[in-house]
């Protein structure tokens, strides 16, 4: 370094296009002063297929199949978004048992995406014993899904007016065993992550974003809750079975250091959360009111109700990031005249440039991450200094935020 | 924070009558009912003279600071009509309404101002409008493209219905598209097609 006669420099690191912790990929260009993150700038885009345009040219019960395939994670929200949308233009009463299988897939759902979540959280910090451990018990939900909606991903569960499967009376116990399985690890999860000094050390005050600052910016879901601003979809905007129900948004609790904005409020609120969709599962299945799950099961009427369909409507769910949202415009054709899908990320994307900014390259994996940016592989980065460029993969980027770990834990 | 106290849908749309007058074209609240009970959720549909949108916006923030969830568009034609979709009074047990703004804009003259100095996180639905839409948003800090590629053609605009939408030369049928020539020779040879055109597929040797 003492060689280096432009050290002082503030230099450039492009971080994508296919970036750490990242499904999506997102081109980052940060300033760098030394290791510190002055300026952060990125844009995303780079995996856009235009289903909005796809779907303009598609009849509604095609796109309920496409909406599937919006998200590898979250395989029910787009899809119960976009029905609830053309629902409520073609005025479709759905069925009350359709409505309660749909939250409780939804909720279980909201398991296995933060789990997974945990899972990606613990290994960018180098904590692998736990990652197993997250994904191990995340299994257990995937195959509690295939097992109601036949599927691991692209459940193909929702359709307009409905559901396609039903809940059989053998399947409860399947469930209430999946549950009490969580309920006996969630705990064992909890202390791992909430009272192990490494985790804290670099999560804690680490990614910090103000309760004004996620007002400003649209923050929604888990990251606007760690912040402390209480949203929740699902508290606020009763639809599907929670309006019958109590759910309270959840905050970081004062007890464990209050509502900061930090990677740890985002981890504390995630694994409350689990806890929370394991209660709504349960009392939804106490409650399942019996009957039809779905409006009309003829395909051919159906889309003869959504052609007449004509007017405007949003249908609006809390994802396990945040809320999702879907405007669909119908005008008595086949196809939607306007369809426009808000995905959770979409809102949280421009909180990260108050929580990056200050803070060290090596922190950049987890800080980005920790916002749930519907996670991924991850491919290089590109370091240029002095005109010389240097490929970093993205086992050297782990390296360097592991080596953080363990010189913090000297 | 201005924290007035929580209003019915009603009265927020009697404030802007009284605010707006003849501005408000249209205003009008869906309702809907789910599960058991079939406990209310509300959205509140204003269309605003395009002239008056930030203050239609102002009013909002007046009432209690709003979430805004996107800016969605529709192509009416002669006119392309943009919806700012807000959600307020969150974190009030089943209290919270959608509210959308909508403002149409003539295709003669396709201009709106920002409004990313009194809510900061529109940048991005601004920007996407921008490319999406071909309309310009005035006074907007950051106009790059946002999800378009670079070498996207300049001039096209995806959501657009009439001839400055995605032309069909542009558009790639998955099912014309021939397998990739430049790949190693698949491990299991391909099937021939046999007589009367048919090709027989998956049938057991």
């Amino acid at each position: 370094m003492s060689a280096d006669k432009k050290k002082t420099a503030p230099y450039t690191v492009p971080i994508g296009p296919v970036h750490p912790a990242l499904k999506e990929p997102v081109m980052f260009t940060f300033g760098m002063e030394g290791e510190v993150v002055k300026t952060v700038d990125f844009a995303p885009g780079q995996a856009h297929r235009g289903i909005e345009w796809m779907g303009m040219r598609r009849n509604p019960v095609q796109i309920v199949h496409l909406t599937d395939r919006v998200c590898g994670i979250c395989g029910i929200v787009h899809s119960l978004s976009f029905a609830r949308a053309v629902e409520q233009i073609a005025g479709i009463e759905v069925p009350e048992r359709a409505d309660y299988i749909r939250t409780i897939l939804h909720e279980f759902e909201r398991i296995q995406s933060h789990l997974l979540w945990a899972g990606v959280a613990a290994h960018e910090l180098g904590f692998d014993s736990l990652f197993y451990l997250a994904w191990r018990v995340r299994e257990k939900s995937m195959d509690l899904i295939e097992n109601l909606t036949g599927n691991r991903v692209n459940y193909g569960i929702v359709q307009i007016g409905g559901v396609r499967r039903d809940i059989s009376d053998e399947q409860r116990p399947l469930i209430e065993a999946g549950l009490a399985y969580y309920q006996g690890l969630l705990d064992q999860m909890a202390t791992l992550f909430l009272e192990d000094s490494t985790i804290r050390m670099r999560c804690r005050d680490h990614g910090f974003l103000s309760e004004e600052d996620a007002r400003m910016l649209c923050a929604i879901g888990p990251t606007a809750r760690a912040s402390g601003l209480n949203m929740d979809v699902r508290q606020d905007y009763p639809y599907c079975a929670y309006g019958d129900l109590d759910v309270r948004a959840i905050l970081p609790p004062a007890e464990l250091g209050g509502p900061r904005g930090d990677v740890y409020d985002r981890i504390i609120v995630r694994l409350l959360e689990v806890g929370q969709s394991i209660d709504i599962i349960r009392q939804c299945l106490d409650m399942l009111p019996a009957g039809e799950i779905l409006w009309e099961p003829k395909l051919p009427k159906l889309l003869a109700a959504c052609k007449k369909a004509q007017g405007e409507a949003i249908g609006r769910v809390e994802a396990p990031r945040g809320e999702c949202m879907h405007y669909v415009r119908m005008d008595g054709n086949d196809a939607p005249a306007s369809w426009k899908i808000k995905a959770s990320t979409y809102s949280n994307l421009m909180s990260w440039v108050p929580m990056l900014e200050g803070e060290q390259l090596a922190d950049v994996p987890i800080i980005v991450a920790s916002i749930d940016p519907c996670l991924s592989c991850t491919d290089r980065v590109t370091i240029v200094r002095d005109k010389r460029r240097k490929i970093i993969t993205k086992e050297e980027m782990t390296r360097l935020s592991r080596e953080k770990t363990r010189r913090l834990s000297q | 924070m201005n924290e007035t106290p929580h209003l019915t849908p009603e009265q927020i749309i009697e404030r802007y009558r009284r605010e707006f007058g003849e501005g408000l074209i249209d205003a009008k609240v869906t309702e809907r009912g789910e599960g058991t009970k079939k406990t209310r959720s509300y959205n509140i549909w204003f269309r605003v003279r395009r002239d008056l949108l930030r203050q239609a916006i102002r009013q909002l923030m007046d009432i209690r600071f709003p979430h805004l969830a996107v800016i969605a568009g529709n192509d009416l034609g002669d006119q392309i009509e943009l919806l700012y979709i807000f959600s307020v009074f969150y974190g009030e047990k089943f209290g919270e309404y959608m509210v959308t703004i909508g403002v149409s804009l003539p295709k003669s003259d396709l201009t709106v101002p920002t409004i990313t100095d009194m809510i900061p996180g529109a940048l991005f639905s601004e920007r996407e409008k921008q490319e999406f839409f071909g309309v310009t948003v005035t006074g907007i800090p950051d106009g790059r493209r946002l999800f378009l590629p670079e070498d996207f053609p300049q001039g096209v605009y995806p959501w657009r219905k009439d001839e400055t939408g995605v032309p069909p030369e542009m558009v790639r049928d998955l099912w014309a598209v021939d397998r990739p020539t430049d790949r190693p020779a698949p491990p299991v040879p391909e099937k021939l097609p046999v007589e009367n055109g048919k090709e027989k597929r998956g049938e057991p040797q």
